[in-house]
């Protein structure tokens, strides 16, 4: 893993290096060492427990792992200049979503907080939420929001996706349409880590499984 | 700069969702206020010699008030972690949320504060004394808090800590605000006192946003 050339560094997409996590005397991971290639799509599985959500929160520069370093692009993530870190999205358990505001005003949100250049009517249309734009975020079922969190990731057009189990919540439709999204992206060249259960979903040649 | 309109437009909608924590701190500004007349002797003389102190220590309370849901709900519903890892500076990020905070928490606050003011006697000609040194001293106080509040992200019920780390770093404020607005019911110069308030404000809005973004990082970590 070492004699990764670093001079490359830049099409190197996520580069993880010697990653430990200590939760007090309990080490949950340690010299973790792995890098996601520019469309390629990595697993993160593991029991419940194992630190899933932990490792893509310190993937996505959230939290600070207790050893080791994580790179995109050749920079470490913790120090990505403000600009730069529109290139990773991070979902997590959290839709990020507001309840007092609508679907319309959510997205339009994320629009201009990113500056993104999509419409928020494609988003809405792909997401099936269309008929529910002026709907408050609170009157939305659970796979809405869901779906509504992923639809502000995917406006926002960032190379990096880092999905905490993406499909939870979701109907067999959102779900084939969560799956070909990560998938598509990946075609594009842009990479996703993906922690899920349901490994075999998203398994294809090139694809990394990071077993915790 | 379209963020940070984007911040604080969203932030005032949502505060207007959600009227009661707009509110709560008015109503709480002048029933506190108007408590103490009822507890003292209410003769004119008495009500003058005591109302610019509580006018200031209610509206100082009052702003603690709420306080807490500056980052809470953000950092509850995870759109805060969404915000810091968007290509917002966080700087700018913070600045935003202050300032939406500060529109929906202060102003109206400074706007009922004549109107406490005229109920305990004040001279006419404190009155814009009064204002232009609530609004000088209301911006520096809401970033003090943005602090306090960012620091105890991490506490399930911060309110009382946040109260407990704001207070003594918020009494200079206290201290040239009422000074402020007691020269001007004496009808002596008020520079000195305003000036040392807008040093205040300046500084605090300077240094501020550094300081709470650090606390956020760690907060949401």
């Amino acid at each position: 893993m070492t004699a990764e050339p670093r001079g490359s560094a830049a099409d190197a997409g996520l580069d993880a290096h010697g990653l430990a996590i200590w939760r007090g005397e309990h080490c949950l991971f340690e010299g973790l060492d792995f890098t996601v290639r520019q469309g390629q799509i990595a697993l993160v599985v593991g029991p419940n427990g194992a630190g899933k959500t932990t490792l893509l929160r310190i993937l996505a520069g959230l939290a600070l792992p207790t050893a080791g370093t994580v790179r995109w692009r050749g920079e470490e993530v913790r120090a990505l200049p403000a600009e730069r870190r529109g290139e990773i999205a991070y979902r997590g358990h959290a839709d990020g979503l507001k309840r007092e505001l609508t679907v319309r005003e959510n997205l339009e949100f994320c629009r201009r907080v990113w500056n993104a250049a999509a419409r928020t009517d494609d988003v809405a249309t792909e997401l099936r939420l269309d008929a529910r734009l002026d709907v408050h975020g609170r009157h939305l079922s659970a796979g809405q929001r869901r779906r509504l969190g992923l639809g502000c990731l995917k406006l926002v057009g960032a190379r990096l996706w880092i999905l905490d189990e993406p499909t939870t919540h979701l109907d067999a439709a959102g779900r084939d349409l969560v799956l070909d999204w990560i998938r598509r992206h990946a075609d594009d060249g842009g990479c996703a880590v993906v922690a899920t259960h349901q490994p075999d979903e998203l398994t294809r040649p090139g694809t990394l499984v990071i077993e915790l | 700069m379209s963020a940070f309109a984007a911040i604080v437009v969203r932030d005032l909608k949502l505060a207007f969702r959600r009227p009661s924590e707009v509110l709560n701190p008015l109503f709480f500004f002048v029933i506190v206020a108007s408590l103490f007349p009822l507890a003292l002797e209410p003769d004119e003389a008495s009500l003058r010699t005591i109302g610019i102190g509580v006018l200031w220590v209610s509206a100082l309370l009052a702003q603690l008030l709420g306080l807490d849901g500056l980052f809470r709900h953000d950092a509850d519903d995870g759109s805060l972690e969404q915000l810091m890892l968007s290509p917002v500076p966080h700087g700018v990020l913070v600045l935003a949320k202050i300032a939406a905070h500060w529109i929906v928490s202060s102003l109206p606050l400074i706007a009922l504060a004549p109107l406490v003011a005229v109920a305990f006697r004040l001279p006419d000609g404190a009155l814009p004394t009064l204002v232009a040194a609530l609004l000088l001293a209301t911006p520096a106080l809401s970033v003090l808090s943005a602090v306090g509040a960012a620091l105890t992200l991490g506490i399930r019920h911060g309110g009382p800590i946040i109260g407990l780390l704001v207070l003594p770093l918020a009494s200079p404020l206290l201290i040239f605000g009422a000074r402020a607005t007691d020269l001007a019911a004496y009808g002596e110069p008020t520079a000195g006192p305003l000036y040392l308030l807008a040093a205040l404000a300046v500084f605090a809005i300077s240094v501020g946003p550094i300081a709470v973004a650090a606390a956020l990082r760690v907060g949401v970590e």
